[in-house]
């Protein structure tokens, strides 16, 4: 009986790991763009190491990078590492053994790139990060969107929506995180600016929405008054106006981060406000100027900020 | 008069006394000081918010009482949870009518737990590898079944369970309630409450003594997997949205609620009276912590220093 347990478990153990093995769409074989309209007296050729083409948000990166390497005539060579780090360290070496002029590289892991990055740096191949950073290495410079920025831009719009006075709260994200870190800083810089909003509670809710929804009905019932909230991000708000709709709290505008789909339906609805965009097609696009103007030897910042977007009934797509 | 005799029982009884029910005054001393700092704290609404908040952990926590009560643990709560309530908001996406789905989703929790059940009681793997393992695929699954994303915007009479409420108590706190009727009548006053004890308590003795350990051990894990997808529906109502990522770290919670409230993680001692306070303090801590304003930099160390307090003083008292 128990030898027959086992073997049955383990059969479909082996099953299920047969199954999820299996590739669940044909991994891209590295594409290369159509020969450039302008050719300059060498052709740059550019690696772009995705962590997942799996995400609608890094496949418009890509087509963010394609089109202006198209457009700059250079060839970029795109590879997919499906989250998986050895998969990716096996592309950088790939692209390294084809001697590629530069590596864009968006880690699965900031510390799993880093012995492939100082690959990289032996084979003098300059190599940026994208959206995420790595712990290592040399990096020419880093480009991912400015969450300081997108917290002053929730900051402003809020401050105008309420004509510069009001009691606000804040929900905050993991304490210690960086994208916690940065937004809140924003966002706060901001408030500072405005004497007459007042912010009457700051509470963590761990970027989740079962704990907006938690957190935000404690403060409703501690704060007889809310007239804004901002949220670190998207989930959070929308748990909290879960929660200020079952109780009943009218009037309060919400502004999110992010703008997950949930969230760009509950702009339409009016519920939200307003959440802040990442824009990932701008993203790869400055990523390949960068890279372009490195290697033209122009000199480049460390750190290139990618700009956000607000998103508003106006302008919802 | 009183004899000698009695006023020595009543002398034990009062050791037992504070054995069983310290921790209510712990809680009780904590309920004192919050509502000295707040004013908020004892209005009516804020005390429907705490239970209502802490009904989703009182409900894993009532199944989570019995597995530690057989000296086990089971890990994979939260995974468990997050899998079914989006395999039941997806088949309510699809039209299936709501009775079903959720019996679907139910069936489905008790399923997995039985999954662990069978291979703790009959393979001997230890609990906390084997629903550690479970927990790691349940919630693989639930996030490669939802790509990621949450399902949003279900029936509302399916919402109705979390959201709604019967007069003016809230849904979530008449179903936790009635779960711990259920499972404390279970402990208290059945056979099967009785094994469940002398298996925590002597797994030898409750084999040689002729008890069905294995079909007690099946029984506790699929208890505890129905009541986290029961959870999960609750958790789901209130949001009306499912999330492959709902209930991180719940088996954490539904742990501290068990032991907080006195039940030996050694098994074999302790019950449902001690967990449903231990959720409570668990949901009021929270709540005060948030009607302080207390900056979420010093969240964990308040936590965690309170509850260890609160230990200590019961400790102290007992």
């Amino acid at each position: 009986m128990k030898k027959f347990l086992i073997l049955a478990l383990s059969l479909v153990l082996i099953g299920g790991l047969l199954a999820s093995c299996a590739p669940s769409q044909p991994s891209p074989s590295p594409t290369t763009t159509s020969p450039s309209p302008t050719p300059t007296a060498k052709k740059i050729t550019l690696g772009l190491v995705l962590s997942t083409l799996n995400n609608p948000f890094f496949v418009t990166l890509r087509d963010g990078a394609q089109a202006e390497a198209n457009k700059l005539g250079v060839t970029l060579i795109v590879m997919d590492s499906q989250n998986d780090s050895a998969k990716e360290a096996s592309n950088i070496e790939d692209l390294i053994s084809r001697k590629v002029d530069a590596i864009l590289v968006n880690p699965t892991d900031a510390d799993a790139v880093v012995p492939s990055i100082k690959k990289a740096n032996d084979a003098k191949i300059p190599v940026f990060t994208i959206d995420r950073g790595a712990n290592g290495g040399v990096i020419v410079s880093h480009i991912a969107s400015d969450n300081v920025a997108g917290g002053k831009m929730a900051g402003e719009y809020l401050a105008k929506a309420l004509n510069g006075k009001g009691k606000v709260v804040e929900l905050e994200g993991i304490a210690g995180t960086s994208a916690a870190r940065d937004r809140g800083q924003g966002f706060n810089e901001v408030m500072k600016n405005y004497p007459d909003i007042q912010i009457v509670a700051r509470q963590t809710a761990d970027f989740d929405r079962a704990k907006g929804l938690s957190v935000f009905e404690n403060i409703l019932t501690a704060q007889p008054e809310i007239n804004g909230v901002f949220a670190h991000n998207d989930e959070m708000v929308l748990g909290a106006i879960q929660a200020a709709e079952a109780a009943g709290r009218t009037g309060i505008i919400f502004v999110g981060f992010d703008a997950i789909d949930d969230a760009i339906k509950a702009v339409k609805d009016g519920k939200l406000a307003a959440t802040v965009q990442q824009q990932p097609a701008l993203m790869g696009q400055l990523g390949v100027q960068t890279a372009v103007d490195y290697l033209n030897g122009k000199t480049v910042e460390k750190y290139i900020p990618v700009p956000l977007k607000l998103i508003t009934k106006e302008n919802a797509p | 008069m009183i004899s000698e005799e009695t006023l020595r029982l009543r002398r034990v009884n009062w050791r037992i006394f504070f054995r069983r029910y310290g921790i209510v005054i712990s809680f009780l001393l904590l309920c004192l000081v919050l509502s000295l700092l707040s004013d908020r704290f004892l209005t009516w609404t804020n005390i429907l918010n705490v239970l209502r908040q802490s009904s989703i952990n009182g409900i894993i926590a009532v199944g989570m009482t019995m597995v530690i009560l057989t000296a086990g643990i089971d890990l994979s709560v939260g995974a468990i949870l997050a899998l079914t309530c989006v395999v039941t908001a997806d088949l309510l996406q699809k039209g299936l009518p709501v009775p079903l789905a959720m019996l679907t989703g139910l069936a489905l929790g008790a399923a997995l737990g039985m999954f662990s059940g069978l291979l703790v009681s009959r393979l001997h793997i230890p609990p906390f590898i084997a629903t550690l393992g479970l927990m790691t695929v349940s919630r693989g699954l639930a996030l490669t079944y939802t790509q990621g994303r949450p399902i949003t915007a279900l029936p509302a009479s399916f919402d109705f369970l979390g959201a709604g409420s019967i007069g003016p108590i809230p849904m979530p706190i008449i179903v936790a309630g009635l779960i711990f009727l259920i499972g404390y009548f279970i402990l208290a006053r059945t056979n099967l409450g009785f094994y469940i004890y002398a298996l925590g308590d002597n797994p030898m003795a409750a084999r040689l003594s002729g008890i069905s350990v294995n079909k007690v051990i099946l029984f506790v894990y699929a208890l505890s997997g129905f009541l986290s997808a029961l959870a999960g529906m609750v958790l789901t109502g209130r949001l009306d949205s499912a999330q492959p990522t709902a209930g991180y770290g719940y088996e954490f919670d539904a742990i501290a609620a068990v032991v907080v409230g006195g039940t030996s993680l050694a098994g074999g001692e302790g019950g449902l009276f001690g967990t449903l306070v231990g959720a409570l303090l668990i949901g009021v801590l929270n709540n005060g912590l948030n009607l302080l304003n207390v900056s979420a930099l010093w969240e964990g160390v308040v936590k965690g220093a309170v509850i260890a307090l609160a230990l200590l003083l019961y400790r102290a008292v007992k």
